[in-house]
């Protein structure tokens, strides 16, 4: 069958008209979930861990307005799960986008907030990741016992869009040169913001932990 | 004379303040409109929804465990307790949180009329804030109808 030039032109149009089409159904698609093959540089993923619905869904959107990518879970179990460190033949396929950060509330039936804590920092592979606690208790030694378990920072609930913003600015700026500066990287410092209780053993806890911290544990961004 | 709007918008920001003076509400409710904006303009309305949600299903789950007479699992209405204090911590549900605290301190010590009396009031108090902000909610309905924005109210 003969095609004349025009048709050629006409058709091969036609084909990248379409590619492109599909390609924005693509995205879109992937964009109704929570992760999507191609992710911005700039935002952060962030895996969200709470038993309680409501707080999901505020924290969730505290992260949206953060301009963060976040996944919400419901358990510990199902955050190991999503990222494949469930003993289950890790399966990367189970999530498209690199979690960069995770926050979890500690107290939650089966695993706790600070025994995933503990499980990440186990595993090789996403040691690196911060991870923060969010928790309605202010109890010291539960803190102290997180942070010294390499938790990034401490959030008193009921969490506030300040704290999250502070939170997502620290971890992004983590990502570029590090900076031997440690009153930057004060991460209880949003314990005494948040707590209208701020007794002079914060501030002494506060300098104890930067004098403690050695910069290995500082949590470094990849991207 | 005032305009329709202006009135609606006064009755907004005094019903709102009322809210806040009787202690309905905290500033975490302050905290939640701040996430609202033009993309998410029902956020506080969905969120509160899935909060009153939570309340009877909640509430439903303690009655139940505390109707086994000379049975209760007290740990299993503190654990409920606990999922009622977080939520309404979340939302700014001032009053309802505040009860979870008695409640939890009856579930400690095995207070079972303590108990009783705490769920009553819980149920009681977490309907009466359901519908002062279904009052609120609609006259923010009734500004934007009639063509007004809705005023910022600083506490």
């Amino acid at each position: 069958m003969f095609v004349s030039f025009f048709d050629v032109i006409y058709l091969t149009s036609l084909f990248f008209i379409l590619l492109s089409v599909s390609q924005e159904r693509t995205m879109a698609v992937g964009d109704l979930s929570s992760s999507s093959s191609s992710s911005s540089s700039q935002e952060l993923h962030v895996l969200a861990v709470d038993d309680n619905f409501v707080d999901r869904k505020v924290i969730e959107r505290l992260l949206r307005i953060s301009a963060c990518k976040v996944t919400t879970v419901e358990s510990g179990t199902r955050a190991l799960q999503y990222l494949g460190l469930d003993g289950d033949n890790g399966s990367s396929a189970l999530k498209d986008l690199k979690v960069n950060l995770i926050v979890t509330d500690y107290s939650m039936p089966g695993l706790t907030g600070y025994e995933l804590l503990k499980k990440i920092k186990e595993s090789s592979a996403f040691r690196e990741i911060p991870v923060v606690i969010m928790s309605s208790e202010n109890i010291q030694p539960r803190i102290e016992q997180c942070m010294t378990e390499g938790a990034e920072d401490f959030l008193l609930k009921p969490v506030k869009l300040a704290d999250v913003k502070r939170l997502t600015e620290l971890i992004m700026r983590s990502g570029e040169p590090q900076e031997e500066d440690k009153a930057k990287h004060s991460y209880p410092n949003r314990i005494l913001q948040n707590n209208t209780d701020s007794s002079s053993s914060s501030h002494d806890y506060v300098s104890s932990v930067d004098d403690d911290t050695p910069s290995s544990k500082r949590m470094k961004l990849e991207s | 004379m005032d305009t329709l709007v202006a009135q609606l918008q006064r009755q907004f920001r005094d019903y709102t303040i009322s809210l806040y003076h009787q202690g309905f509400l905290d500033d975490q409710f302050t905290e939640l409109k701040k996430l609202q904006d033009e993309c998410s303009p029902d956020f506080v309305a969905e969120v509160v929804s899935l909060f009153f949600e939570d309340c009877e299903k909640l509430i439903g789950n303690m009655a139940r465990a505390l109707d086994q007479t000379g049975n209760v699992d007290f740990s299993l209405v503190g654990s409920s307790v606990h999922q009622l204090k977080g939520s309404s911590s979340s939302v700014g549900a001032k009053r309802v949180k505040g009860l979870c605290v008695t409640f939890k301190e009856c579930c400690d010590s095995q207070n079972f009329e303590g108990c009783v009396r705490c769920l009553q009031q819980v149920d009681i108090e977490y309907k009466s804030l359901k519908a002062k902000l279904q009052d609120l909610f609609n006259l923010e309905q009734q500004i934007v109808q009639a063509g007004g924005r809705i005023p910022q109210v600083d506490i």
